[in-house]
């Protein structure tokens, strides 16, 4: 059976190292996987997808509406945006996090109030403050790496030597701190 | 080896492992990472950015000539600009095996139009495949070199973005070198005066039989055969998409050599099946084939007519639904459109430009088309690469037959989309004695798709140091009398130019000249602009009045509180371009080193 992951954020985030290191990992660990990005125009300030795919026999590299198993959002507002790629009895992980939009900024529209009650009522969901769980560790720049620990518990990946892919794809001076963020991760879901 | 990669990785690997020697192409999303990811095989392949499509192409066809394989890739669009080589080398034939990479955009996510590239294939006559992964990406790409010599011809190899940008697993193998052949005077195959085109022209037509042959024996059409109630007839992604759906509940016909279209599989497969639906993206390419053959089939008539065949699109055409899922209101949620980025030169300029009434701003493609959009609602129009000056001198030409227009016309465009196709505009400009505003908005690199360097820029595309064009010699040597170099982050200098610019009744540039935030800076970078970056704006809150000026910048790192109806700046996101420093009426923002 295919799995379906769907991260979400804001473009410069870091949701495509998150997905790029994931990807590894199941490809790694024997499955066949597909993972899909938009690059161009959203690139930055946009809002901004990876959608990874892995099982036995993985077809379309796109996730259809309704079929994700987990919704990983990097920003609140992002994760109600992608609500109905989720499947029904699917999980969400939302950060903790806001990024106005332009339209806010300008005082055009409103940042939603209550995007995590909205969240809860409509899915499982858990909360998470990768950004303050980041700065503890003392780099706000792991807060990806949480949301990637996140992801590996919630979808029962604790199998795969992801030490072993962080090694070979993260700065060699930068791998314990990842390490540490990626436990982090684990333990908030 | 086993490799994740994209569908654009997947071409290079395969250019690489088929003995290319030489690859040019212009960026454009979804194309631009085939050729970043073939330069990096340096020691084997000549990679280069050229200053167009058509150039990228006819570079390409040079190569071949000489006996090199080469390819040359852009996206959709960009076929248009090289359209011209296109239809005679379909004539000439190649020496080294030639293939051209055209990236299409269904569902339109970076690009001004959906055309559909088959019909060049179609149109030119020449051989097309239609990869639908990664490692069809990479297979296709040396099977298409192999075509291209055994039919002397080139080749159409037509991706679409969801191939292009996704990563799949794909299978590596060495590299088998290709001796370059030498290089042979034959004025009967390259020289097309209308005595020798009129009979390369009946050659086409012998090799389009010839490629009708191989298009209905080979493997890359094949049958999957399931229930024979419902058949597919599919290519591209849209064969993943219709797996998706339907798995092996029906049967399929699946499309990988699609110019000529296999006309004898495809009535053999709809002899068969007795419902045919055809799944395809953009135009009926095959549908019209199956309906000219006499079968009935659902196509457009089921299916969209534009947009992405995803597949929740196909199940809600075929079975009226789509899957379940979580519903929600989307009123609660807030678009979040791309934006110029805090520190982008071209705010500083937009921001004044917007302020001029009576003025058309004719625009170009780039990072600053955006400047259509609030707070700046400059632009009026933006077509193809290096229509601005040349749509700008149209219009003026005929603002100027109206003895009660007071109408200018303020033509904008960046370095890249200048050495593209806009220089030739200029001298348009210049030789039909216009009186267009022309601004070069030069932000050392090539933005929108991701860095890419060009001619102004210093650097190759693999790397090496290379000549500088510089813009303002270029325009001045054009002939033009009236030029000024400006920083577009003072606002001062941007209004004086326009003004000056607005009050002659002759043409003339304006240069803007800063670099874009994003840019990793070269040494020469780093020596012109030393103190770019290296401040960051604050908000004096007892100043801050709340009058909400600096918001109206468009930049992201400036939000508003509108319970204590103060700005503030995020400077993790602020690089100190100042603008919004300049329009603060109380000189409540002030200059922090970073």
């Amino acid at each position: 059976m295919t799995k379906s992951i769907l991260l979400v954020g804001v473009g410069g985030q870091g949701t495509i190292l998150a997905s790029k290191l994931l990807t590894t990992g199941l490809m790694e660990a024997g499955f066949d996987v597909k993972m899909s990005e938009i690059h161009g125009m959203s690139q930055r300030g946009g809002s901004v997808s990876s959608q990874v795919r892995y099982g036995e026999k993985v077809e379309s590299p796109v996730i259809e509406l309704g079929g994700a198993d987990i919704l990983v959002s990097f920003e609140k507002m992002e994760a109600l945006r992608y609500l109905n790629y989720m499947k029904p009895d699917g999980k969400v992980v939302v950060n903790d996090y806001e990024i106005n939009s332009m339209p806010i900024l300008s005082g055009k529209a409103e940042y939603p109030v209550n995007a995590v009650e909205v969240l809860k009522s409509k899915a499982t969901t858990v909360v998470i403050n990768a950004a303050a769980e980041a700065e503890n560790l003392g780099n706000s720049k792991v807060m990806n790496i949480i949301l990637l620990g996140t992801i590996i518990k919630a979808m029962g990946l604790e199998e795969i030597d992801w030490e072993k892919i962080l090694r070979d794809n993260i700065k060699e001076n930068l791998v314990d701190i990842n390490l540490i963020a990626l436990e982090t991760g684990k333990n908030l879901v | 080896m086993k490799k994740l990669m994209t569908g654009n990785e997947a071409i290079a690997r395969g250019a690489y492992e088929a003995g290319v020697r030489y690859a040019s192409a212009y960026p454009g999303t979804p194309s631009t990472e085939i050729l970043e990811n073939i330069a990096l095989y340096k020691e084997n392949i000549v990679a280069e950015w050229a200053v167009n499509e058509k150039v990228a192409l006819e570079t390409a066809i040079g190569a071949s000539m000489a006996g090199a394989r080469a390819i040359a890739s852009m996206k959709h669009v960009g076929v248009n600009v090289a359209a011209d080589p296109l239809f005679t080398v379909a004539y000439t034939g190649i020496h080294g095996g030639l293939v051209l990479v055209s990236a299409d955009e269904p569902g339109q996510h970076s690009s001004q139009n959906e055309q559909d590239n088959r019909n060049y294939a179609k149109s030119a006559k020449i051989p097309m495949l239609e990869p639908s992964d990664s490692q069809e990406s990479k297979d296709m790409t040396k099977i298409a070199l192999e075509l291209s010599e055994k039919y002397d011809t080139p080749v159409l190899l037509r991706m679409t973005t969801r191939v292009c940008h996704s990563k799949a697993i794909v299978e590596c193998v060495d590299r088998e070198e290709k001796e370059i052949i030498p290089y042979k005077k034959d004025i009967n195959k390259y020289v097309t005066v209308p005595a020798i085109a009129r009979k390369l022209r009946a050659k086409v037509e012998e090799r389009q039989h010839k490629l009708l042959d191989f298009s209905n024996t080979s493997e890359l059409n094949f049958f999957e055969w399931n229930d024979t109630a419902v058949g597919v007839i599919t290519s591209g992604v849209c064969y993943s998409y219709a797996k998706e759906v339907f798995g092996n509940t029906v049967s399929y016909l699946k499309l990988g050599f699609t110019q000529p279209l296999p006309t004898e599989k495809i009535s053999e497969f709809c002899s068969n099946v007795e419902k045919v639906y055809v799944i395809e993206e953009n135009d009926p390419y095959i549908e019209e084939q199956v309906k000219i053959l006499g079968f009935q089939c659902f196509g457009k008539n089921t299916f969209p007519p534009f947009g992405e065949m995803l597949p929740e699109v196909i199940r809600a055409s075929v079975f009226g639904e789509t899957l379940p899922t979580v519903e929600y209101d989307e009123k609660e949620v807030v678009s979040r459109p791309p934006t110029l980025c805090a520190g982008c030169p071209h705010r500083g300029f937009y921001y004044e430009l917007g302020k001029r009434k009576n003025v058309l701003v004719s625009g170009d493609i780039g990072c600053y088309s955006l400047a259509f959009a609030e707070p700046y609602n400059c632009t009026d129009h933006n077509i193809c690469m290096g229509a601005s000056m040349s749509v700008g001198h149209g219009a003026q030409k005929v603002f100027n037959m109206q003895e009660d227009s007071n109408m200018r016309v303020v033509s904008c465009l960046g370095d890249s989309t200048f050495f593209h196709t806009g220089i030739n505009s200029l001298m348009n400009v210049l030789y039909n004695n216009s009186n267009t505003v022309n601004v070069i908005l030069d932000n050392r690199i090539t933005g929108m798709t991701g860095h890419q360097e060009n001619p102004g820029s210093g650097y190759s595309l693999q790397g090496d140091k290379t000549v500088t064009l510089d813009i303002e010699s270029i325009v001045k040597a054009i002939g033009f009398k009236n030029v000024v170099v400006i920083n577009p982050n003072d606002l001062k200098a941007v209004k004086t130019a326009l003004d000056w610019a607005l009050s002659l009744d002759e043409p003339s540039v304006i240069i803007t000249r800063w670099p874009c935030v994003l840019k990793k800076f070269s040494p020469e970078d780093k020596e012109e602009f030393k103190d770019a970056f290296k401040t960051y704006c604050e908000v004096n809150a007892e100043k801050c009045i709340g009058c909400k000026a600096c918001t109206r910048t468009g930049c992201p790192a400036i939000s508003f509180d509108k319970n204590e109806k103060k700005s503030s700046i995020d400077k993790n996101s602020c690089v100190g371009c100042e603008v919004c420093l300049q329009v603060c009426p109380v000189k409540a923002i002030g200059k922090v080193e970073a």
